[in-house]
């Protein structure tokens, strides 16, 4: 008996633990095919037609908010990523006045609650005179996402051989060539990671963006403001796409990266 | 010359009032430094010394404090790196991860713009042997090809010198003899100007046509392996190159020919062409190799330095040779090599035996006995160089 139950607790428990994961998308899902009219809570039978029409309820408020949200994912991404890249390897490599006081200063962003975060930047926005719109949004997820693409990057400069960058230069190479040659090519997993965090931060928020955006639309946004009168199922269409999109990536990426695991064992 | 093209031979290096300070110490005082072109040149000493920041310096990846260095006569001290004619082999390799082995050898040529840069990348790979492995990624060899291909990489380049930064430390002893013959080869085909970093004694004396041995940010002294070997200035030398039995003691009379030295009641005679001071109290060695083991007092001989009688506190036997320590009484240790030319151990240990050497084969040192009274020979050197150096080819030629 006692055998029989730790062969079974574990796949059991793990199991449960998955269903309970997966519930909530799941459902998602099933519900992006309800044929529902305005509230999407009771099942009302199975249609294609929100994955059809997914932009033309509410004259595609719904695909407005969710635009909205990928301009400001990839604007913010490209910025962060950019600046935080920069910071990480000068903070690494570099020794300057208030170092360690600027690497403290960059882990604030995520240490501090994200109301007072976004209400802060509000208040400054306003004292400053800029009227919230989607500037304002991306600036303010720039500047969250930087902490996040300085630490991650951060790590992977750490690890970097200085001794690779000395032979690139030994090598004849400008400092321009050896960064776009060696640096950046040794540095891209870590940056691409950060560059997926950012995004999916930006996209994800709501509590910040609520605070500054005025009356900017986001996906977030919309689905907090439309929750209160129910959800139009074309917003499941969007979630469940984001999902499926997410799952191919990741399918593709480890497929790709076991393939390749092969062909270096064959190799050697 | 122009880094568009090829160095048709090796040149010159010269190094003028090198030094080099980082915050808080100095690595380099008053380096004057002249490396004669198509020569191996190696520069020895312990880590810290200064010898890899000399290697960096050249290399341009440090900036001296002050001095100039110029390679076959023009100043590059204030070009950048990637503008001088000079090419690194790095300790840790630094072979770029994310490119082929072929593209790490071509990566030089491609920036000087040198035409046809696949076609010499694997001529140079095809010199190292390892040109069937040109499209496999650098962490998919071993450490041995790993350093071959760091070696191809610079050398495909034709650099007027080349630089190596202690490139045989991660290897394994028999890896390490073929790459030293190996480089050797390659030195002397492609008649480059070779800089050579190593703490290894031994992988200097085997190697490089003239060593500098390094201390403390200076040069202590430099010459043919053999010289500084048998006549070594400073007791630094004589202990970091093989090992020495040192002795202190005042010069008590000098002739047209040689001085004698007290040493704890013992007269020991030093040719004067041998010794660096001739009055005073003076420190004076012997190799282990040179001395000879007695059972009994030796029949004095105007030719031969004798001591004694001291007692074998241990004998280890190497195959070659046996290494004897034998205490002298007010004297001290004595490290005594012998070729083990019969069976079974000259003295066993507790005899009481007496040690004689050459007059011709002692030294005297440069250094001032206040400052450094008596210096342990490093007794972790198991046999002494030269013997390896022989050893070394006799057993290349068999293999």
């Amino acid at each position: 008996m006692k055998l029989s139950l730790g062969k079974w607790l574990l796949p059991v428990y793990s199991g449960l633990a998955l269903l309970f994961l997966m519930i909530p998308i799941g459902y998602t899902f099933v519900y992006s095919f309800n044929d529902s009219l305005k509230s999407n809570i009771t099942w009302q039978g199975f249609t294609f037609d929100k994955w059809l029409n997914v932009c033309n309820v509410q004259n595609g408020a719904v695909c407005q908010a969710f635009g909205n949200s990928l301009f400001i994912g990839a604007v913010a991404t490209v910025a962060a990523t950019t600046l935080g890249t920069m910071i990480a390897i000068a903070i690494v490599r570099y020794r300057f006045k208030f170092r360690s006081q600027t690497s403290l200063l960059l882990f604030l962003p995520m240490a501090t609650p994200e109301v007072v975060l976004g209400a802060g930047l509000a208040a400054q926005f306003l004292s400053v005179g800029v009227p919230k719109d989607m500037l304002t949004i991306i600036l303010a997820h720039t500047m969250f996402c930087i902490s996040f693409v300085v630490v991650t990057v951060k790590a992977r400069v750490a690890s970097l051989d200085p001794a690779l960058e000395e032979a690139g230069r030994d090598l004849y190479g400008s400092a321009a060539q050896v960064f776009a040659r060696i640096t950046f090519p040794l540095l891209l997993p870590g940056i691409l990671a950060a560059a997926l965090l950012s995004f999916a931060l930006s996209f994800d928020d709501f509590i910040i963006t609520n605070f500054n955006s005025g009356a900017v639309s986001t996906f977030p946004k919309y689905i907090y403001i439309s929750a209160a009168r129910g959800i139009p199922a074309e917003a499941n269409v969007l979630a469940s796409m984001v999902f499926i999109i997410a799952i191919i990536v990741v399918v593709t990426v480890q497929v790709s990266g076991a393939a390749k695991a092969r062909r270096l064992a064959k190799l050697s | 010359m122009a880094v568009g093209a090829f160095a048709d031979r090796g040149a010159d290096l010269e190094l003028v009032g090198i030094e080099k300070r980082f915050p808080g110490f100095t690595a380099i005082e008053n380096l004057n430094l002249t490396i004669p072109a198509g020569s191996f040149f190696a520069l020895l000493g312990p880590s810290g010394c200064g010898k890899t920041t000399t290697l960096r310096l050249v290399a341009g990846l440090e900036e001296p404090t002050s001095g100039r260095i110029l390679i076959g006569g023009t100043d590059v001290t204030t070009q950048k790196s990637f503008q001088r004619p000079v090419n690194t082999v790095f300790q840790s390799y630094a072979l770029f991860p994310h490119m082929t082995v072929l593209e790490n050898v071509a990566f030089g040529l491609r920036r000087r713009k040198i035409a046809d840069p696949v076609a010499k990348a694997h001529e140079a790979l095809l010199l190292v042997e390892l040109d069937h492995l040109a499209h496999r990624k650098p962490q998919q060899l071993s450490g041995g090809q790993q350093q071959r291909v760091a070696l191809a990489r610079a050398i495909v380049n034709r650099p007027a010198l080349l630089l190596l930064d202690e490139p045989l430390g991660a290897l394994d002893l028999k890896l390490r003899r073929q790459m030293q013959l190996e480089l050797k080869t390659i030195q002397d085909e492609v008649g480059l100007t070779f800089l050579h970093v190593t703490h290894d004694q031994e992988e200097a004396m085997t190697m490089a046509d003239t060593i500098a041995v390094m201390n403390k940010g200076r040069i202590e002294q430099m010459g043919e392996p053999q010289q500084l070997y048998e006549l070594p200035r400073t007791a630094f030398v004589a202990n970091f190159l093989g090992q020495s039995n040192l002795f202190t003691g005042p010069v008590v009379s000098t002739t047209s020919t040689a001085i004698a030295v007290d040493v704890s009641g013992q007269k020991i005679v030093v040719p004067l062409e041998r010794a660096h001071r001739l009055s005073g109290e003076v420190t004076i060695g012997v190799r282990p190799e040179k001395l000879t083991l007695h059972a009994a007092a030796p029949t004095h001989d105007a030719g031969r330095n004798v001591m004694g009688p001291g007692k074998v506190i241990d004998v280890s036997f190497s195959g070659v040779s046996t290494q004897y320590l034998v205490a002298v009484p007010g004297v001290g240790t004595l490290v005594v090599f012998a070729q083990n030319m019969a069976f079974g151990p000259a003295a066993h240990v507790g005899a009481e035996v007496w040690l004689s050497w050459n007059v011709d084969h002692g030294f005297g040192l440069d250094d001032d006995p206040a400052d450094a009274p008596r210096f342990e020979a490093d007794l972790d050197t198991k046999t002494i160089a030269q013997q390896r150096r022989s050893s070394l080819l006799t057993e290349l030629e068999e293999a």
